[in-house]
């Protein structure tokens, strides 16, 4: 068996995948997150949950209509950003004036009534969702065994990830935004309309975290809590990156989770607490994130 | 807020209504002592305990974000931390229990200065979210280390013992009349930082940071101290109930703590003197009575936190002070 530093190749790549689809997540995630508060000015707290309302969408409609993967794909995002549309008008637009605490703070109060529903209803061991049948399988690429599904999850993710930094960075309704997010007030008085702007990015940012939990669910199994802990995860991302640049969420995302899989194999103990660890260094050595600009 | 725009309205009117405040406080302290008597009598002790523990911690939560306007999202690494370390001293270093508690504060004290430092690097939403993550890094430093906190079992059987040796705590008026101490003394140091020229000092920093800069003041000194004070002070609070329950759990060091004492603070009025006691009182009171409806308690507390954000910002007391004039 070929091995470097000690560690056979197979163990070593096969953690870095595992690392890099995690790392899709966490950019997945962090990019809804960055997005929403550019515009909004609140921390979505309920991006886990909504998250994990995905997966839960693509296990019901397997389940009980018996809708395979790739509708579920399709359609998980746009129910669960329906559901975001209807959160933002009737919860988040009445407190849009005030400062930004109390966004987090509802948005925490609607991540426990989302996650205890669920609970309630399906309890905390998970439920199976089996990949689908064209990516199951996988083949030996020498160093070592690369499940189909875990490949597509980062194909799929990294399509995801750079589409949305295309559309927001170079496309004429991502200039919208981006002069939406400078100044709402100006952009309003060129006859643009804010107020659905604002409703279709928070929909927007809960449809990619309703992405994410689909992409996520045949990995790990459906479980209501699947959210609560990455969504912590991805606050330190959030404060490693800085939220003012897209492709600086996508890169930290990606390479934050590498260094956790690469964690996983050389000192499996600090695996869970590594991102922390990288958020404190950064705190010391660039308070304003590696991407941000200084407040 | 409302106590800003009076200070500001007039200058002159400033020396009446200290005094008229300050005879009311007199009275706001010997009606808390009352009450502390009273109570043991009125509800079962343990219950009032555990409802002392979690007043003061929700207070020392207030104190940061009410007078400090800092949103910790974390609080509970430091209740949970004191905890644990209160339990096991007790149990295995066989420490007297004010040595115990003690030593749970020193601890909390510790990581607040770490922690506190770290996280009034940033300002605002990234302040709440720093605290958090690192209160979920205590989390799993707690989950892994077996051999300190019992991991899931968490540390049972802790040793109420001898208070200074001579009083057995075994008795629950006893304990509850150490927890009652411990409480009032909390509550006292709070009410005295709070209308300390400090605490007029954090208030002008809550409400203009740049300009209490451009006066001279040293903002992030005195943000540190808050938060050292505040996390020293819930850590009293988790060393106390460590002895209370004979119990450190990771449910105390957990996520649903830091917003349990959020929910406290915000039901009972933020920025008010005692709202967070009565904010500790409701959730305490509600997680009790509710207990039968099992899982559906998160459900419940998430829905009154969403509501509170909507309709009930100024939380109970904020709304009497309003409607009275009072500076409960």
């Amino acid at each position: 068996m070929t091995t470097i530093f000690g560690i056979p190749t197979a163990a070593l790549f096969g953690q870095v995948l595992l690392g890099l689809i995690n790392g899709s997540f966490y950019a997945i995630l962090s990019l809804g997150l960055a997005v929403i508060f550019g515009l909004l000015n609140i921390i979505n707290f309920a991006h886990g949950a909504l998250y994990m309302m995905g997966a839960f969408a693509a296990w019901m409609m397997l389940t009980y209509l018996g809708v395979n993967y790739w509708w579920a794909l399709l359609f998980a995002p746009i129910i669960i950003g329906a559901f975001g549309i209807v959160i933002e008008r009737v919860l988040i637009q009445p407190i849009s004036k005030l400062d930004h605490i109390y966004g987090l703070l509802l948005t925490f109060g609607l991540a426990l009534v989302i996650q205890g529903v669920f609970r309630n209803y399906y309890g905390s061991s998970g439920m199976p969702y089996a990949v689908p049948p064209l990516l199951q399988g996988g083949t030996n690429l020498g160093f070592m065994f690369l499940p189909y599904y875990r490949g597509w999850v980062v194909v799929a993710s990294l399509a995801v990830c750079l589409a949305t930094w295309y559309m927001i960075e170079k496309t004429k309704l991502g200039a919208y935004l981006r002069a939406a997010t400078e100044n709402p007030t100006m952009v309003q008085a060129f006859g643009i309309n804010v107020p659905l702007m604002i409703t279709l990015t928070y929909g927007f940012g809960v449809g990619l975290a309703a992405f994410a939990g689909v992409l996520a669910a045949p990995i790990y199994s459906v479980n209501p809590n699947m959210g609560v802990d990455l969504i912590i995860v991805v606050f330190a991302v959030v404060v490693i990156g800085g939220m003012g640049s897209i492709m600086g969420s996508i890169v930290t995302g990606f390479g934050l989770g590498v260094i956790e899989g690469l964690t996983k194999v050389f000192y499996p103990e600090a695996s869970s607490t590594v991102i922390f660890i990288i958020m404190v260094i950064v705190l010391l050595l660039r308070p304003a994130g590696l991407f941000g600009r200084a407040a | 807020m409302s106590d800003t725009v009076s200070k500001a309205t007039g200058a002159e009117a400033a020396p009446m209504t200290n005094e008229r405040s300050s005879a009311g406080h007199v009275g706001l302290f010997i009606g808390i002592l009352v009450l502390l008597v009273l109570a043991p009598f009125i509800a079962y002790p343990v219950f009032v305990m555990k409802l002392l523990c979690f007043a003061l911690f929700a207070l020392a939560f207030n104190l940061l974000l009410g007078f400090g306007g800092l949103l910790s999202f974390g609080h509970a690494a430091y209740f949970g931390m004191a905890s644990y370390v209160s339990a096991y001293t007790a149990l295995h270093w066989k420490l007297l229990p004010e040595q115990a508690i003690l030593l749970g504060t020193a601890c909390a004290f510790v990581l607040g200065l770490i922690f506190g430092a770290l996280a009034i690097r940033r300002t605002g939403i990234y302040f709440a979210m720093i605290t958090l993550a690192l209160a979920q890094m205590v989390f799993f430093f707690c989950l892994q280390a077996t051999g300190f906190t019992g991991g899931e079992d968490g540390i049972q059987g802790v040793p109420r013992g001898m208070l200074f040796g001579l009083f057995s705590l075994q008795n629950d008026m006893t304990l509850y009349i150490l927890v009652a101490a411990i409480f009032f003394i909390g509550f006292a140091i709070i009410y005295r930082v709070i209308h300390s020229p400090f605490g007029q000092v954090m208030k002008a920093i809550r409400e203009n940071e740049p300009r209490a800069i451009s006066l001279g003041y040293r903002v992030n000194r005195y943000k540190l101290i808050i938060f050292v004070i505040s996390a020293t002070l819930s850590g009293l609070a988790g060393a106390t109930k460590a002895i209370v329950f004979q119990l450190a759990s990771l449910t105390d060091v957990g996520i649903g703590v830091s917003g349990e004492v959020v929910l406290m603070t915000l039901i009972g009025g933020m920025g008010t003197v005692v709202g967070p006691i009565v904010g500790a009182g409701v959730i305490v009171g509600m997680s009790n009575y509710l207990a039968s409806l099992g899982g559906w308690v998160t459900v419940v507390q998430g829905a009154v936190f969403v509501l509170c954000v909507l309709l009930f910002r100024e939380g109970i007391i904020g709304v009497i002070n309003k409607r009275f004039k009072t500076k409960l």
